[in-house]
């Protein structure tokens, strides 16, 4: 028992002391930032650098911070609205892909760091995780890798967010169109093989995705859900081929979708309509294919004749070394050139930047008046094909940037 | 009146980390915040795995499910309500577990309770998929972070509080006495499995209302994100660190090992992973038995 009572006073005697260096560190850290002059301007993110978010990180967010960030020192820093430039400092973190380490390190970055912006994390789950702490610190909140039905009551629930990327029902909504337009050409039946990865992505989709294929009259003959760790697909692609639908939808996360696409080139199915998640549009993929991917759908897709997305493109490639993916690099590059425009109008005062986003128009890699609509941006390219080498945005007559969808798809090679 | 003193130093200590949020910046609230939670959650495993030597890895197993049961009837019911059914969904999950496998022993324990979680995981993954059709669950409680975190810090302290009690009572004799030999304590008259599931049910109830509590910190629950097997990694590290056999030992783990990890991912946020498995190297091999041993050892050395 004495012993107990011993180390119980030692542990406490250990605690208060902990806690008092903590609080004095504190203090004499808070009270050295105040007398700065200000010679650059701070930008932080925590974004999953290890842990199973880090691919997705790595493919569709941290490139394009790190393409802008050195695109705007070289050029002398951020501009403000008095003519000076202040280069950017970064101060980025890894969450290890957890929800809890994502938050701490955002409350780091806005009450110890200080910094001037934040630039969020990978990820729908990860951006909402961190949105009630960027609107109580007052940080403008531009959600990239974040696809939400929500984003009208988000941004009701915190007026400094704005998203980027859109929600299932949109993309699937621009497939239904395109379906019901080759529906009345004749070229395909009104089945519809659909599957998805048991996860939050494949998920939202499907869910969105029955209502609105059944809305149009079509008939979802098979409709599977599979679990993220499916690496054999060859039961599927069977039953998908057996059950006499001219279109088959996957809303699948690139092991999936590369798994799928070789299994169906050994199975030869090769439906009219063959419509893959996430990973048909990364630049890999037509290597990863072996061959020939014309005609393969996914999200997303660029206009190939927008001059300013080539220009990115060729930038992506110089400065990261490989190019960007051809769905949401595009719109994260596009949301951080919206920060930069907003900061060179009204200057670093966070709640006249968010203003700014919100009702400002902007020239950037999307076109040269981009603005957000409800804080959201509205101009993105939901459906997107493979045609003639590049991943092109397709919609069923073309137009308005866009592509005519070819249908059907040419056999595989 | 030894007791007594220790009890109010105890207090003390406790009050002052309660009036701590007040006056320090959020982000040292959040730090307190995952602290406590892990002084909880290793305090509460080693309540049942220090003194068994059932090494448990289901630990994230009844975290999730406590956060799950948040996300699910956060809207339902009012909040105290909530973190009841939580409290009750935990107990019930440990009885059924704890009844079924308890009489396993040794490594066959550790791969259970590793495939439990895994288990949970599918099961709640199963369910929304084609029960509910929802995948990603909303938490909007109007909780900031010193709320979450006064809640955890009673939790923690009403968890020392059992691991206390039950060390100076008869059912703490008894424990030590499956720990040391269980066919010894059985035929000492020792009822060996329901004092182990006994235990077992109230660190999985800790366990689970340390999830439940923690998260409305992260608005949006989805089961990749509070399955997560490093909470259970990390609960044991720190509890082994500190001493799993002491009342103080997961507690003296577990805070210095996550200012340590706080630290590392603030300085070396790229090079995390590689100097975390180093130090575990070192941590084994300096110091097996826990630090308080260590610190026992040397003070003795010292002597002699």
């Amino acid at each position: 028992m004495k012993y107990s009572i011993a180390e119980a006073a030692r542990a406490a005697r250990r605690l208060t002391t902990c806690a008092t260096a903590a609080v004095l560190a504190v203090m004499v850290g808070t009270s050295g930032l105040q007398a700065q002059e200000r010679d650059k301007v701070t930008i932080g993110y925590a974004v999953s650098k290890s842990g199973p978010n880090a691919g997705g990180a790595d493919m569709t967010v941290t490139p394009n911070y790190e393409l802008w960030v050195e695109e705007v020192n070289a050029a002398g820093g951020l501009k403000l609205p008095d003519g000076r430039q202040l280069p950017i400092e970064v101060i980025a973190y890894d969450d290890r892909s957890s929800a809890e380490e994502v938050v701490r390190a955002v409350e780091r970055l806005a009450t110890q760091d200080e910094v001037d912006f934040i630039l969020p994390p990978w990820g729908t789950g990860f951006n909402l995780a961190v949105a009630p702490l960027m609107a109580k610190f007052g940080y403008p909140h531009l959600a990239g890798a974040a696809v939400t039905d929500k984003a009208s009551d988000f941004v009701k629930r915190w007026d400094s967010s704005f998203w980027f990327m859109g929600g299932s029902a949109d993309y699937v909504n621009a497939l239904t169109e395109i379906l019901i337009a080759e529906r009345e050409a004749g070229r395909i039946n009104d089945k519809i093989a659909m599957i998805s990865v048991a996860d939050g992505f494949g998920i939202d989709l499907v869910k969105a995705a029955r209502p609105s294929f059944e809305g149009a009259g079509f008939d979802v003959s098979y409709d599977k859900t599979f679990p993220p760790e499916t690496s054999d697909f060859a039961t599927i692609v069977n039953e998908a081929s057996n059950s006499g639908a001219d279109s088959f939808v996957a809303f699948s996360y690139p092991p999936h979708t590369f798994g799928l696409t070789k299994q169906a080139k050994v199975a030869s199915y090769n439906p009219p309509v063959f419509y893959l998640g996430v990973g048909a549009g990364f630049p890999v993929y037509p290597k990863i294919a072996g061959g020939s991917v014309e005609g393969v759908m996914s999200l997303g897709g660029i206009d190939p004749d927008n001059e300013l997305n080539t220009a990115y493109r060729a930038k992506h490639e110089d400065v990261v070394g490989r190019a960007p993916d051809y769905w949401g690099s595009v719109l994260i590059y596009a949301s951080l050139q919206m920060l930069g425009q907003a900061v060179e109008r009204v200057g670093l005062d966070k709640a006249a930047v968010a203003g700014e986003l919100s009702t400002g128009t902007f020239s950037t890699v999307l076109g040269a008046e981009t603005r957000l609509e409800n804080n959201q941006l509205r101009a993105i390219n939901w459906v997107g094909q493979w045609q003639d080498g590049q991943f092109v945005a397709v919609s069923a007559q073309g137009g308005d940037g866009k592509a005519a969808v070819k249908l059907p798809k040419p056999a595989w090679e | 009146m030894k007791v007594q003193t220790a009890f109010a130093l105890a207090a003390a200590v406790l009050v002052v980390l309660a009036l701590a949020p007040l006056f320090i910046p959020d982000y040292w609230t959040g730090v307190l915040l995952g602290m406590t939670g892990y002084v909880t959650l290793a305090t509460a495993w080693a309540l049942f795995s220090g003194p068994t030597r059932y090494v448990s890895l289901a630990t994230v197993a009844f975290f999730g499910v406590g956060a799950y049961t948040v996300a699910v009837l956060n809207e339902a019911m009012p909040y105290p309500m909530v973190l009841l059914c939580a409290a009750g969904i935990g107990m019930a999950l440990a009885l059924v577990v704890g009844l079924s496998t308890l009489r396993l022993a040794g490594v066959y324990f550790v791969i259970f309770t590793f495939g439990l979680a895994e288990l949970v995981r599918q099961v709640v993954s199963w369910w929304e998929v084609n029960v509910t059709y929802t995948m990603g669950r909303y938490v909007f409680l109007p909780f900031e972070g010193r709320h979450i975190y006064w809640q955890l810090l009673a939790l923690a302290a009403v968890t020392l509080l059992i691991s206390w009690a039950i060390g100076r009572s008869r059912l703490g004799l008894a424990l030590k006495a499956v720990g040391d030999d269980e066919t010894v304590a059985a035929h000492a008259g020792v009822d060996v499995t329901r004092i182990k599931l006994l235990l077992f049910v109230i660190s999985a109830t800790i366990i689970t209302l340390v999830g439940a509590i923690q998260a409305p910190r992260w608005t949006y629950i989805e089961p990749s994100i509070v399955f997560n097997p490093t909470v259970s990694f990390m609960t044991l590290i720190m509890a082994l660190l500190g001493g799993a056999m002491r009342l103080w030992g997961p507690l003296v783990g577990a805070v210095p090992l996550f200012l340590l990890f706080e630290w590392l991912s603030v300085s070396f946020p790229d090079h995390f992973s590689i100097i975390l498995g180093l130090l575990f190297i070192l941590i084994v091999f300096v110091m097996p038995n826990g630090v308080l041993a260590k610190l026992e050892d040397l003070r003795k050395g010292g002597r002699a």
